[in-house]
Order: C-alpha cells, then structure tokens, then sequence
C-alpha cells in the first residue's frame, strides 16, 4: 500500500498510467482525478514557465502548437534545479532535434536568444569603466591591454537573422527581416537586457576579448573576420551597453 | 506604518507576498501592508533587478524567505546546492523569518515544480524531522513548517496532519507557518472539519498565518474539490477561519499570497486591508 | 604598416566613439532603475488549473507520434521569396 516518490513521478508524468494504488479520496476510494490535480499543476507550471521564457518560439510557431511541445520537452527535461528562472537549458538543442520543427532551422537559434537574454538579465552587477579613460592610456598600452567584458554581456552567432527574427515579433512597427546571417550581442546598460544586430566581423572581436586576448589580437581576428570591421562603431557599441569594466 | 519597524521579526500585521509588478506601487503607498514575503528561489540570480528590488525594499521593510523548493518531504537526500544558495540569501538579506513546505517536489535530480503530498507516518516523520534540523543547522536559523493543501490522502498515514506537524516541532525546534487557507481546502478535500483542524493545532509555535484564495472543481464523484489557486480574493469562510484561528491563537502576522491573476497593487492592499481589519478586532 | 600606425589609428576610433557617447542619454538613478518590467519566470506555489488540462489528457506526448505543424508567425516571418517554413540554410552575408 506504500506509494514511493518514483511511483508517483512516473504516474505525475504518464497520464497513460493510473494514479498509484494506495493514494485516495476521503471514502477509500481510488484518487482518480483527485491526482489529476498533481499533474495538471505540473505540467501547466513548467509549461507556463517554458513560455514566459521562450515568447518569441511561441508566437512563432503559435500558442497550441507551442504548448503540445512544451508536453513533450518537460517529459524530456523536466527541471534539474528549483530555479525555474533558469528552466529552459536544453530548449534550444531540443528544438534542433525535434522532427514537426525540422524545417525552421531558426528557430533553435532564437531559443538560444531568448535564453541569453534570461541569463543577463540575472547575470552579476558591474561597474562599468568610464569611458574617458581610454584616452588616458597611451595608443601602445592600449593596444597590449584587455578588456573585461561584464558578466551580463552575451554573444550569439547564428546563420539566421534572429534579432530581426525577434524584433519582427516583439514589435510590430519593426522592419522585416532580411534574409542574412545575424550576430546579436546582448547587453544590460542598467537592468533591462539590449539586443544588438553587431556589424560585421565585430563578433570575432567581441569573442576575441571574451576569451582573454589583448586589444591588438582582438582588432586582428575582428579584421579578418571582415575587411570592412569598425573598431570606433564596436566599441560605441559596447560603452553604450556598459559592457567593459575593466581595463588591464 | 510606524517609522523604523523592527526587520528582524514579522509583526503581528498583514504582509503581502512580493510581486515585482508591485514595486513602483509599494514603494508609492504601501498602506496597510507592513512587511512582505519573497519566494527565496527568485532571487538566487546574481545581480539585476530582482536583487536591486530587494535591496530597496529591505530598507523598509521587514522580509519573510518563503522556499518553495527544498523538498523537505523528499525521499532523497537536500540537494546541497540548494541548500547553499538559501543560506547565501539568508546570509545578506537577514530576513525576520525563513519558511518552507510539508511537501516534496525534487526526486532523482528531477525538480517538478509543485508541492506534492506524502504519508504521515513513523518513517516520514523521521526523515522530514531530519531534514528540518538539516535546514536549521545550515542555516543558523529557526525555520517555519507550512501545513501543505491537500487533494488526496494516502491508506498508509497512521498521523493526522497536526499531530505530524506538532511532533516535528517537538523533534527539531522549529516553528509552523499556518496557512488558513490550506486548511479550508484540505477539510473540505477529505470532508473533515476546518475548526477541529484549527483546534487541534500547535498555536503556540505558529510563526505566520498564510491567507489565499482557491478555485472549485470536481472529483470524480462529483464532490466538491478545491485547488489552492491563489488566483482569487480569500473567500468569506477562509475569512472566519482566519478570526476563528485568532481567538485561539491571538494576532501573528498574517499574509495574502496571490500568485496568479495577478491584480493591481491597490486590489491587493485592500486584501491586506482586511486582515487588517481583523488584527485589530482582536487586539482591542 | 607598423605598429605605431595602428595604434594611432586605434586612437583615433577611441575619439570617435567617445564623441558619439557624448550624445547619449544620461542614465537613470539608482531608485528608478528598480522600475520597469521583470523578465519574469518565476518560483510560486500556486496550484494549476484544476483537473482538466494537458497533465491529464491521454494524448500520447512521446516525441515520435506528435502530429502537430507549427501555426504562428513562423508562416509569415520568413522570409523573402515566398520560402515561409521551408528554409535552407542561409549563407553568412560575408563580403569578400
């Protein structure tokens, strides 16, 4: 008569399955739709959780559509922490491998967008630099120094256009999206996330002063990336995000 | 509200449950609204908005961390991790109360996102107790043990709830969370009286009263079922269990959580107004 | 070209982006920049809908029989020449 939590679980997650034997209304009868509450909450809450997190998916691929999927991620991946803040992980390789999706090979990239923004906005706070230090340090030092990026700022490299992609369904007023491949880097200035299309070749740079290499390095990768890279409009970029707080 | 409330107790007044759609609203006219209630989970990020809301907030009023996913029920071992984050919370909000559930919601690394019920017996009073003290000692603080709403019951529980809950204070120190409404709900659920429910209670080790509203479905026998929704105003009845618990228990701060449908800022002061209302029946 | 020259030219595009800086706005205080809007996704302990929604709807929601086609924007977001849902991949705008 004992139910043990695995029981009931597998029972939460199966509505295949019955409510476990041992689990009953107040006249000993079976639970039945008495634990029906238990799933409902389960999956209506990830499910809810999985499209606060993912609007741009949803109202992509709509809401039905979108809410049968989020059925089938769950099961999947239910949440591996209680911070369903973060819930989401694996949405986006989920969608990559998911068959009635197959044909909008976007749509993994604006997962991986949406979930980026999630995470800045959690991200740690940073004092930015002050940006009329730059010119306090010589040319030449300035070349061999590196810039700490902030904790908020996110980089993402996609073959689609998915800021256009977003923009295009947060905002009705916003243009079209062309069909090109898009960088997007997020920023925080303060405490809303920003999502900037990068001009090109700026994302190898970016990436080049993310992972550690002196401004001089950066400037390369960012040239060979693209002849036509902009150094003045990048950094623009990134002291209007607050994105650089330190120079060393 | 009196000028620099004491932050390391609840007073014995109505709090809310924070929103942070309600910050610009609170921080205009908190009426009678004199301490609030987080879910601890919300506010382990790093940095951004949420942590700077709280910082706020915490200058002027006195914080409950309510956990809604520790899985003290949990067959399996605390998740550390978790554990961590609370006490980190706890450590630099240093909130008048910490408070959790009778219920489990982690099993096999999966987090379900729901307070799920288990049996009341011997071997579960042992485990929840040793998970309380667990809490307590990480912590460096008394927690509170909410009483969890109920849909179901399980043929193995040999305790009835406040007998379980009184015994897990007599094993580890803690204190209760009463909520009053999860009591209306789980005595019409299993067709028992909310007033025994209420007499049988460990009043003196209640910390903090929760107040909500519910919804109405089915079972299916066609009874009456009610789901603890906090999508709606608390009921009339919820209401005079509420004085009905104060006339055994006396006034304890005592919070309306609406999680769903959420209203206005001014709807859910007036709530609070209500309690209000109340609390001041009983101490005059 | 030297090194020096880079650097001179680096200089340069420092005095450039800082004049467009100059511009921007000043930002809030530290009291308004709590207000505004959560990305929300958050812990409650609210019970779900009741008894009746998806948790307990005996559609199968195993990955290889779900039988659905996507239904929203998606059908007119993308993209120019009439290629709406039928994608191939796209080549990085690259320049040469």
């Amino acid at each position: 008569m004992s139910v043990s939590q695995t029981q009931f679980i597998t029972a939460v997650l199966d509505p295949l399955i019955g409510a476990p034997d041992g689990l009953i209304d107040p006249n000993g009868n079976p639970a039945g739709k008495r634990f029906d509450v238990y799933r409902n909450n389960v999956v209506a809450s990830l499910s809810d959780a999985l499209e606060v997190a993912f609007p741009v998916v949803q109202k992509l691929v709509g809401d039905v559509f979108f809410r049968a999927m989020a059925g089938v991620y769950l099961r999947r991946h239910p949440p591996t922490t209680p911070l369903l803040m973060f819930y989401g992980e694996y949405f986006a390789d989920f969608l990559a491998g998911f068959e009635p999706v197959a044909q909008l090979q976007y749509l993994p990239d604006v997962a991986r967008l949406e979930y980026a923004q999630r995470i800045s906005y959690h991200a740690a706070d940073a004092k930015p630099i002050d940006p009329a230090i730059l010119q306090k340090i010589t040319p030449d030092a300035l070349m061999a120094s590196h810039f700490t990026i902030a904790p908020a700022v996110q980089l993402i490299r996609s073959d689609w256009p998915i800021a256009a992609i977003w923009y295009e369904n947060m905002d009705e007023t916003a243009p079209k999206s062309q069909n090109r491949a898009e960088d997007v880097l997020i920023t925080r200035p303060e405490f809303d996330p920003q999502i900037i299309s990068l001009p090109a070749g700026s994302a190898a740079f970016v990436h080049s002063l993310m992972t550690g290499a002196p401004l001089s390095e950066a400037l390369k990768q960012g040239t060979i990336a693209n002849a036509s890279f902009n150094f003045s409009e990048i950094l623009g970029v990134l002291l209007t995000g607050a994105a650089i707080i330190d120079i060393t | 509200m009196p000028p620099s409330p004491d932050m390391t107790r609840l007073p014995n007044r109505p709090g809310v449950g924070y929103k942070p759609q309600h910050f610009a609203g609170i921080m205009e006219n908190a009426g009678q609204v004199e301490w609030l209630e987080i879910h601890a989970e919300n506010y382990t990020g790093d940095g951004g908005r949420p942590l700077a809301q709280l910082r706020a907030l915490a200058e002027i009023f006195p914080f409950s961390v309510h956990g809604v996913g520790l899985s003290i029920g949990g067959e399996a071992p605390l998740d550390p991790d978790h554990l961590a984050r609370l006490k980190h919370l706890c450590d630099w909000l240093k909130p008048a109360s910490f408070s959790e559930h009778l219920a489990w919601s982690t099993h096999d690394t999966h987090f379900m996102n729901d307070l799920l019920p288990l049996p009341y017996t011997d071997e579960t009073l042992a485990r929840v107790s040793d998970h309380v003290a667990q809490v307590q000692d990480t912590l460096g603080r008394k927690m509170l043990l909410e009483n969890p709403s109920s849909y179901l019951a399980f043929a193995e529980s040999t305790y009835q709830e406040p007998d379980f809950l009184a015994k897990v204070v007599a094993r580890t120190g803690c204190g209760l969370l009463l909520d009053v409404n999860n009591v209306f709900i789980s005595a019409n659920n299993q067709k028992t009286s909310p007033q025994d429910y209420i007499d049988a209670f460990a009043h003196e080790y209640v910390g903090e009263i929760h107040l909500g509203g519910h919804h109405a479905d089915e079972d299916d026998q066609g009874n009456l079922l009610l789901i603890d929704s906090h999508g709606h105003p608390v009921v009339d009845p919820v209401w005079a269990l509420y004085e009905y618990t104060l006339e055994k228990s006396g006034p304890k701060p005592s919070l309306i959580e609406w999680d769903d449908n959420i209203p206005d800022w001014p709807e859910l002061e007036s709530e609070a107004g209500r309690a209000a209302q109340i609390l001041d029946g009983q101490t005059t | 070209m030297s090194i020096h020259v880079k650097s001179l030219a680096v200089a340069g595009a420092v005095a450039a982006a800082l004049t467009t800086l100059a511009v921007a706005p000043a930002s809030a205080g530290a009291k308004e920049k709590c207000y505004g809007v959560a990305l929300a996704g958050e812990n409650d302990c609210k019970a779900g809908p009741g008894t009746t929604c998806a948790g307990s709807s005996k559609v199968d929601y195993q990955g290889n029989a779900f039988k659905m086609v996507p239904a929203g924007t998606c059908e007119t977001t993308m993209l120019p020449g009439d290629r709406a849902g039928s994608l191939t991949e796209l080549k990085r705008d690259v320049p040469a």
